[in-house]
């Protein structure tokens, strides 16, 4: 037929005494033709596989099909198809979990436990995204909007205020115990206003600093916040706010109560059936129709008009203010937005746990969101969301994971006389400790070598490349006249 | 139009802040004038047993805020990671205590000044070259990224620098044996409700203040120094004057991490622990000092420092109305954001590139 195929293997095969292998190559069906590559690929694949360690399987089988179907897919098509496969796997994850197969190195595939981590986390990264990678505030106090969210889940659906007792439509509160009891539903909307509202009181004062300053204004709330969480019951503020160290549980679970419950939705997540059995699972679903929200909404912000604004004063505030873009307003937005998905994430965050504890709440847990941001590509949310399920995977299973195989296989670990305390003792590497550090190596490694993420924004890959022009329209040398002493 | 209507808003709201900014920053200060009075007036024995507490912390915090303003005045870059160099130094000292010398409680006078001066030249070299080694790796290739890319790097860098203090020492606090002598120097009043100086808080001084002294000869009068001065004005000017840039950017990491060194060795002889986790939060202290005295302005962290080490002392010693210690986080990060509200340029005025 055509000569481009007169290449290296038919001519191998005719030098191997297989003449006329083209010609009934040429003469075999279209099907068999096109079938021959891919199932050679996946013959491939399978046999290099049970070589690592994973015999062959149904999932494995279904996970080549998928994802050789997505390559072979018109680009047009896989543009949509692929985030839609993504969504149906992510929502079918706990139905096909149990037949999944063990990997070399990684083990298992994440628990729910860790998926629903994982969704919370991505609803924060994005709202973070929004601060961080759309109007290019540096916020190193996120994680004081996931505490107020999930203080504010904890403040109007527990018996902790149990001098009043107020219900509106709550679901599995114990019987007879005072307090506020919303459903969770709106108990959601309020602590994402909660966080919202508490986003602009930082915000209003602050927003007019330089973006270094900024940044380390919003450590101080990140700081002070879950301290005041820490000290905020009878003794420390002289009312109980908080309850102090050991926080507030039990939170109500959510649930659709018995009128939907009725038509076969989840009348009460907890308790479903009598059982704690679906509790992740529910969770899990729940948590994924808040990312789903969260990604439509931050994706309509980026394009509306205040997106736009947000754009223009992270590339040039000066110009942008010139143009007629409010910065204060706009700047107060952009942290509104993203403290309202911060403290939705908090809420779901603390219906899970079933209570709030303040020491889950500190400074790293910021860098740690913050890292997902920049690993991702700060302001893509595609590229945020796997940065977030990445690293909380890492960060839950993959360290220890990674760590023990590192123990089995590289380098021989004898538990008995390692210190639990020493991140190297004995051999054995103890990947917990070391988490910040590795997410610290991570976060340098990329502002390096890559700033704009690994899926990085079009346009922020072009800021990062030929810079843009961050220097801050008020600052302090041009409100007030210096007193400074000449050298 | 619409830009003039906001040139207008903003005049208005300008001419708000002129007149809300002295009135509740002065009656803010003016509070704490009083609460401090009150406190001196019931107690003022306590009232100056917790002043020499604060002093002493605050010689210490100049130090590594001294190191803060040093890097943001020739980078305008927060060294993030400047804490974690600062606890590396108190592991460098722990290392020189516990295994060359195996100081116990105390030593002999000849054994503790020679640990002292072996644990300060190791420290403050060690450091020094750990600051330059990060500078070089993770700000040197940042230098003309957005700004905010080396402040992240440089919170990286701080997790990586808290991993090693991880893995050499473990993440149980290093414990070391009270080596600085604490007898008294000088009583006043009859004990128990006496002042006393003891000779712990002597030494951080008599460590503290000739390191402060050189630092402010080598700035003020040497050739390094005036170079260090020049580039922190305008870098590109200075390098036409014939200044190597990057030496002196070097030249002034190395001061900066040898200052840090010096106070992680204070540190450890004086509060007799150190922990991989130790400069998150001293950093965060000493990093706010150099704030409130007006970032960039040596004689401003020095006094941001003493100022910020007197509040700690009285917030967690002081009788009448004190918050106590389970609050000191707050209230230093409460005055670094009403320092920024209110004086963003600090007490003595701020020297940035800029400014000066």
């Amino acid at each position: 037929m055509t000569t481009h195929r007169h290449g290296v293997i038919w001519r191998a095969l005719e030098a191997i005494g297989l003449s006329g292998a083209l010609a009934r190559w040429d003469e075999s069906p279209y099907w068999f033709r096109r079938a021959v590559a891919p199932v050679l690929i996946a013959a491939i694949v399978i046999g290099l596989a049970w070589l690592a360690g994973v015999p062959p399987s149904l999932a494995l089988l279904i996970m080549l099909a998928i994802t050789y179907a997505l390559y072979v897919m018109p680009r047009r098509w896989r543009r949509v198809v692929m985030p839609a496969t993504a969504l149906a796997l992510a929502i079918a994850y706990p139905l096909y979990l149990d037949k999944l197969f063990a990997i070399p190195v990684f083990k298992s595939f994440p628990t729910m436990d860790t998926m629903v981590v994982m969704a919370i986390f991505t609803l924060m990264a994005i709202g973070l995204n929004i601060v961080v990678g759309y109007a290019g505030l540096l916020d190193l106090g996120y994680v004081a909007f996931y505490a107020l969210g999930a203080y504010g889940a904890a403040w109007f659906a527990s018996n902790h205020f149990s001098q009043v007792d107020i219900d509106v439509a709550s679901i599995g509160r114990i019987e007879g115990v005072a307090g506020i009891h919303i459903s969770i539903w709106a108990v959601l909307l309020i602590a994402a206003f909660i966080a919202a509202f508490a986003g602009v009181l930082i915000g209003l004062p602050t927003l007019r600093l330089r973006g270094d300053y900024l940044a380390i204004v919003t450590l101080g709330f990140g700081e002070i916040l879950p301290q005041i969480a820490r000290n905020g019951d009878e003794e420390g503020l002289g009312f109980n706010l908080t309850n102090g160290p050991p926080g507030i549980n039990p939170i109500d679970p959510p649930g659709f109560g018995s009128f939907l419950g009725d038509i076969g939705l989840p009348a009460n997540f907890l308790l479903e059936q009598g059982t704690y059995v679906n509790f992740p699972n529910l969770i899990y679903w729940g948590a994924i129709g808040l990312v789903l929200i969260t990604v439509f909404c931050s994706l309509r912000l980026r394009d509306s008009r205040l997106g736009r604004a947000w754009i223009a004063i992270r590339e040039d505030e000066t110009a942008a203010a010139a143009m007629g873009v409010p910065l204060m307003r706009t700047k107060t937005w952009a942290y509104a937005c993203g403290a309202f998905f911060g403290g939705a994430a908090g809420a779901w965050f603390a219906t899970f746990n079933q209570g709030v504890f303040p020491d889950n709440f500190f400074f790293n847990l910021s860098v740690f969101i913050l890292c997902m941001v920049i690993l991702g590509g700060m302001g893509n949310v595609w590229g945020v969301i796997v940065g977030a399920c990445f690293l909380v995977y890492l960060d839950k299973e993959g360290l220890s994971n990674i760590a023990s195989w590192f123990n089995e296989n590289v380098l021989p670990c004898d538990p008995v006389a390692a210190n639990p305390s020493n991140a190297v003792s004995a051999g054995c590497v103890n990947a917990p400790l070391l988490a910040f550090g590795i997410y610290g190596t991570i976060i340098v490694l990329v502002m390096l070598f890559r700033p704009q993420g690994m899926f990085p924004e079009e346009r922020r890959k072009l800021e990062f490349e030929h810079g843009v022009r961050d220097e801050p329209l008020y600052d302090i040398q041009h409100d007030e006249h210096l007193e400074t002493e000449p050298h | 139009m619409v830009s003039e209507t906001y040139a207008h808003v903003l005049t208005a709201r300008r001419r708000i802040s002129e007149l809300f900014t002295p009135v509740v920053g002065l009656s803010l200060v003016g509070l704490v004038l009083v609460w401090l009075a009150v406190n001196l007036v019931q107690d003022p024995d306590g009232f100056f047993r917790v002043m020499s507490i604060g002093i002493t912390n605050g010689a210490l915090y100049a130090l590594v805020a001294l190191g803060y303003t040093l890097v943001y005045g020739i980078l305008e870059l927060i060294n993030f990671a400047h804490g974690d160099v600062f606890m590396l130094g108190g592991m460098f000292a722990a290392t020189v205590i516990l295994d060359m010398f195996a100081l116990s409680e105390d030593p002999s006078t000849g054994s503790l000044i020679a640990a002292i001066l072996v644990a300060l030249a190791v420290a403050m070299l060690a450091c020094g070259l750990i600051n330059v080694t990060v500078e070089a790796i993770a700000y040197r290739p940042l230098r003309r990224a957005p700004r905010l890319a080396a402040l992240i790097t440089a919170i990286g860098m701080s997790f990586i620098l808290q991993d090693v203090g991880l893995i050499w020492k473990g993440s149980e606090t290093v414990a070391l044996p009270k080596a600085f002598p604490d007898g008294k120097i000088f009583t006043i009043g009859t004990c128990p409700d006496c002042v006393t100086y003891t000779w712990d808080r002597l030494f951080v001084l008599v460590i503290t203040v000739p390191v402060l002294l050189a630092l402010v000869w080598l700035v003020r009068y040497t050739r390094q120094g005036k170079a260090m001065r020049a580039t922190a004005q305008d870098r590109e000017a200075a390098a036409m004057m014939g200044i190597n840039v990057n030496r002196t950017i070097s030249f002034t990491f190395l001061i900066a991490g040898g200052l840090a060194g010096a106070a992680g060795v204070v540190f450890a002889f004086y509060f007799t622990t150190v922990r991989f986790d130790t400069g998150f939060t001293l950093g965060l202290i000493a990093f706010t000092a150099a704030v409130l005295g007006g970032i960039g302005n040596l004689p401003g962290a020095v006094l941001g420092a003493v100022i910020i080490g007197l509040i700690q002392a009285f917030n967690e010693g002081l009788s009448w109305m004190a918050p106590g210690p389970s609050w000191t986080q707050s209230i230093v990060f409460g005055i670094l954001i009403l320092i920024l509200v209110f004086r963003p340029q600090g007490i003595l005025g701020e020297q940035t590139p800029e400014g000066a």
